[in-house]
C-alpha cells in the first residue's frame, strides 16, 4: 500500500490554508466531475483522488494526523493506536454507509491508504440520500453478417446473465440502453442502466452507409462493350442482372430493397448500389492486338 | 401518459432531502417540467436520471441554475457531436480501401 500525497493531488503547498484547499478542491472537482466527463474512467479515478484529498485536508483533525505521520504512516506506535481507535469507531457506527454523492462510486470510493489510516469516509451530506446506481458501459463486437438478422446474445455483467435481443440493422457505434441492469442504487435507490455500444466489424465485400449497401463489381472489357448477363452476390443471395451494351466504367445501378435491414422497421430494407469497374486486359495475344488495331482504324 | 410513471414532487423532496424551492428553480429555468396531476406537481420517471445529475452538479460543484443549464446545453452538444462523428466515421468506411 503506497503513501498518497494529498497535497500534490490538490496542487497545494503543505502550508496551504483551508481556503486554499477549498479553492483547489473546487477547481479540480469541476474539472474531473463524472457528470461532466461521461464514460471517462481516468476522470472518474481522478475525481475520487481529489475527493479523498479534500476529505483529509479540509478536516483539521485528519489533516493533523496525516501531517504528523506523513510518509512514515505505516510505522510507529502512534499510527497503530490511531488505527485501533478508528477500528473501534467503525464498529460503533455499523449503520454508516458512505456515499460521495456522485454517480459511479461504489465501495471503492477510497484508496486502501485512506481506509487504513482513517477508516470509512467522512462526507455525511448524502448518507441517507437515495441515488440511482451507476450506469454500466459495455462494448459488444459483432460482424456485419450477424446484424443482418435479429441476433440473440447472452451477456454476463457482474456475474449476472442478461439475455439480449439485438434488432437487425443496428449500426456501428450505436448504443442500446438496458434499463435497471446497471449498478445498485445508493441507500435503496434504483439500479442504474446498462449501456451497450455495438462495434460492427465488416469482413464482407459490401460497404455500408446506414441501411444502404455499396459494392464494386469488376467487369471485363468485352462484357462491358457487348453487354450480357452478370450474376451478382447480394447480402442474401445471388441476383442476375442484364448488362446493357457499352456500359461505362463507374456506372452505378441501384437494386431496390437489396440493402441492409432498416433498424426496428420490420421488413424494410435499404438499397444495394452496384458500381461497375471495367477491367482492361493486362496482356494481349498477337491476334488480339491485330484486331484492336483494326478496331482503332474504324474510329 | 400513465400516472404510474409520474413521481410526485413532495416524494422527491423527501427522497433527495431537497427543498421544494430547488425544484421550482429548475422548473423556472426550463430544466425540468412539472406535470400537474390532481393538484400535485409530478415529474416523469424518465427524467429522474437528468434530475439526479442536476442535484449532483448543484451539491458537488455548487453550480447554480444558470451553471446547470450551461452544463446541460454543452453536454447535449457533446452528445450531438459524438453521434455526428460516429455517423461520419461510418460513412467514411465506404471509401476505405478504394
Amino acid at each position: 500500500m503506497a503513501f498518497i500525497d494529498y497535497y500534490k493531488i490538490l496542487g497545494v503547498e503543505k502550508t496551504a490554508t483551508k481556503a486554499d484547499i477549498k479553492k483547489a478542491y473546487r477547481k479540480l472537482a469541476r474539472k474531473y466531475h463524472p457528470d461532466l466527463n461521461p464514460n471517462d474512467k481516468d476522470a472518474e479515478l481522478q475525481f475520487k483522488k481529489v475527493n479523498e484529498a479534500n476529505e483529509v485536508l479540509s478536516d483539521d483533525e485528519n489533516r493533523k494526523k496525516y501531517d504528523q505521520y506523513g510518509e512514515n504512516w505505516q510505522h510507529g506506535e502512534a499510527y497503530e493506536q490511531a488505527r485501533e481507535q478508528q477500528k473501534q469507531q467503525r464498529q460503533s457506527q455499523q449503520h454508516y454507509q458512505h456515499s460521495s454523492g456522485s454517480q459511479g462510486f461504489g465501495d471503492g470510493d477510497y484508496s486502501d491508504f485512506f481506509e487504513s489510516m482513517f477508516g470509512g469516509g467522512f462526507d455525511n451530506r448524502s448518507r441517507t440520500t437515495k441515488f440511482r446506481g451507476q450506469d454500466f458501459n459495455a462494448q459488444l463486437q459483432l460482424d456485419l453478417k450477424d446484424v443482418y438478422i435479429i441476433e440473440k446474445r447472452v451477456l454476463t455483467v457482474n456475474g449476472k446473465n442478461i439475455r439480449l435481443t439485438i434488432p437487425a440493422g443496428i449500426t456501428n457505434g450505436q448504443i442500446i440502453k438496458i434499463k435497471g441492469k446497471g449498478g445498485e442504487g445508493r441507500n435503496g435507490g434504483p439500479h442504474g442502466d446498462l449501456l451497450i455500444e455495438f462495434i460492427i466489424t465488416n469482413t464482407t465485400a459490401f460497404k455500408r452507409d446506414g441501411s444502404n449497401l455499396y459494392k464494386t463489381v469488376n467487369l471485363d472489357l468485352y462484357k462491358a462493350v457487348l453487354g450480357g448477363d452478370v450474376t451478382i452476390d447480394t447480402f442474401d443471395g445471388k441476383v442476375k442482372l442484364n448488362l446493357k451494351p457499352l456500359t461505362q466504367n463507374g456506372t452505378q445501378v441501384k437494386l431496390k430493397g437489396k440493402g441492409f435491414p432498416v433498424y426496428k422497421k420490420d421488413g424494410q430494407f435499404g438499397d444495394l448500389y452496384i458500381t461497375y469497374n471495367i477491367e482492361l486486359p493486362k496482356k494481349l495475344s498477337d491476334k488480339e492486338k491485330e484486331l484492336f488495331e483494326e478496331l482503332a482504324k474504324l474510329q | 401518459m400513465q400516472n404510474s410513471h409520474l413521481i410526485p414532487l413532495p416524494s422527491l423532496c423527501t427522497h433527495y432531502q431537497i427543498e421544494m424551492s430547488f425544484f421550482n428553480g429548475l422548473n423556472d429555468y426550463g430544466l425540468i417540467e412539472f406535470i400537474s396531476v390532481e393538484q400535485t406537481y409530478c415529474i416523469h420517471q424518465d427524467k429522474i436520471a437528468d434530475l439526479e445529475k442536476m442535484i449532483r452538479l448543484h451539491q458537488d460543484l455548487q453550480l447554480n441554475f444558470e451553471g446547470i443549464d450551461t452544463v446541460f446545453n454543452l453536454l447535449e452538444k457533446i452528445d450531438y457531436l459524438k453521434s455526428e462523428l460516429t455517423l461520419t466515421q461510418n460513412k467514411l468506411k465506404r471509401f476505405e480501401d478504394l
